[in-house]
């Protein structure tokens, strides 16, 4: 139980097929408050759907997923969305809405979700653009945007609500070795200085070691390390070595 | 998909957006918006349509009408042929083709590029924030695009006939309407909402429940529009007898 209170995310003998297909195979793991966890691992491991997991937008077919202490496996929708107004989401391709501006991306989810006032939403929209540094792009469609500034623009959506959990789909996919690195420094300074919960999946493992207090290792479906950096290069599995490796 | 599994998936889709649509929030500017991207983005193509198939209706109605001596029985016929049938069916059928792909195929796009999840992670209720303005937005609609589609017919048949005949403008008019009545004007107008509901509800169906990449959005689209005129024409053949049942000076 103390696990649970400790821990800001908990999966609990996790397993999720689509199909004939066996995504996830018993999964467990548990990633501490405050802490930054790189789930890495080949193409098609199931990385990706760790992260819908993890936010509800799909269910389990065995196991138990706690966020902050909250089982959500068997949450309704109205349960659910109390809980992931603690989390951000940054999905792969930013998913801004193409038929409104940067700044009304930003506003829609301060406006239906929080008391703030006109002026207060500005506010905030200003600051959080200025964070990623697109301060100056607010009235842009996302369409006009270039991969970074996507990406960019992604982020600062999913801190609008500043959340407690960050999950960070392939953040610096598609982005040059700067670009990718101003990313991860975003998602450094979140968890430095807002102690906020980061779990990135990542293909990345320059960035991963940089922004990661701990590794997860995915293949096939089964989690096969799970540890710290020193701990997954120390693994029995071949692939968690090479996963890991920047060479 | 089996029709019978097809049919309750659609009617349970339906069910929900009815219930969503009296549940706060009432996402009032999103349906403001909706309505303007439907209402005032079909005008032009109804008018346009209006104002040929009324002058196209003159071309073929008046050679018969006058060889039977009834030349003057032509603005009447249009009329009537306009707000009783013509009007709200083929301003269906537009709106199934502009709106359906349009709805259908946005809706996919948003669920392929994760659009939908995004809004599900903010804690948004997608399902009320996309599918019911958009329903909502087809319902108000098309009674009022069906307006515009028969006066615009009526106008294409005035200038047909004015270039036959030089009959006057307010003759016409008089004439137009000397035999309609509101129960000839009112149903049928009004049929044209339930027309907007089966657009909205079929393609925000194909569109949000989607789960095929880009693939899916164009399928999404052609399958808005087929289903939707399909089941438009057979909505239009039960609430024809529905209205004969209901407003019997309604039938000739």
């Amino acid at each position: 139980m103390s696990d649970l209170v400790q821990s800001a995310v908990v999966f609990e003998g996790v397993s999720k097929a689509f199909g004939p297909k066996q995504v996830l195979r018993n999964i467990s793991f548990a990633v501490p408050a405050g802490q930054a966890l790189c789930i890495l691992g080949r193409s098609g491991t199931g990385k990706s759907v760790t992260l819908k997991l993890l936010m509800s937008l799909i269910k389990p077919d065995q196991g138990k997923i706690f966020v902050e202490g909250d089982e959500i496996t068997h949450m309704n929708e109205k349960q659910i969305s109390t809980v992931r107004r603690k989390m951000g989401f940054l999905f792969q391709d930013a998913a801004l809405f193409d038929s409104l501006t940067l700044y009304e991306n930003l506003a829609l989810p301060l406006r239906r979700l929080t008391g703030k006032s006109q002026e207060e939403v500005d506010a905030k929209v200003d600051h959080v653009l200025g964070q990623v540094g697109l301060q100056g792009d607010k009235q842009k469609m996302p369409a006009s945007l270039s991969g970074g500034m996507r990406k960019r623009a992604g982020l600062a959506r999913a801190l609008v609500l500043e959340p407690k959990i960050l999950f960070a789909d392939e953040p610096s996919s598609g982005l040059d070795r700067i670009t990718a690195s101003e990313i991860d420094e975003l998602l450094i300074l979140q968890k430095v200085e807002s102690h906020t919960t980061v779990i990135v999946v990542t293909h990345d493992v320059h960035g991963a070691r940089r922004v990661g207090d701990r590794f997860a290792v995915f293949d096939k479906g089964d989690l096969i390390a799970f540890g710290t950096a020193a701990e997954v290069e120390q693994s029995e599995h071949e692939t968690a070595r090479k996963l890991i490796s920047e060479y | 998909m089996k029709p019978i599994e097809f049919v309750g998936d659609v009617s349970l889709f339906a069910a929900r957006a009815v219930i969503d649509f009296f549940r706060p929030p009432f996402e009032a500017a999103q349906i403001l918006r909706q309505i303007a991207e439907v209402g005032a983005g079909s005008l032009p193509l109804i008018l346009a349509s209006g104002f040929a198939l009324g002058a196209v209706m003159t071309f073929h109605t008046r050679s018969t009408l006058v060889m039977f001596g009834a030349a003057s029985m032509i603005p009447t016929v249009q009329a009537l042929a306009f707000f009783l049938e013509i009007g709200p069916l083929v301003a269906g059928l537009l709106l199934a083709g502009r709106v359906g792909s349009g709805i259908g195929a946005v809706l996919a796009n948003m669920r392929a590029t994760e659009q939908i999840d995004g809004i599900e992670s903010l804690s948004i209720d997608s399902f009320k924030f996309l599918v019911v303005p958009r329903i909502v937005a087809c319902v108000v609609a098309l009674p009022l695009l069906t307006l515009f589609m028969d006066c615009s017919g009526l106008l294409g048949g005035y200038v047909s006939e004015f270039a036959s005949s030089h009959i006057s403008f307010n003759l016409y008019i008089t004439r137009a309407f000397s035999e309609l009545a509101w129960s000839n004007f009112i149903p049928p107008t009004l049929k044209t909402s339930v027309f907007g509901f089966i657009i909205g509800v079929v393609s925000a169906y194909f569109g949000y429940t989607t789960n095929d990449g880009a693939r899916g959005v164009g399928r999404a689209a052609t399958n808005s529009v087929v289903v939707s005129s399909l089941l438009i024409i057979l909505a239009d053949v039960i609430l024809i007898k529905f209205i004969f049942f209901t407003f019997p000076d309604y039938a000739l």
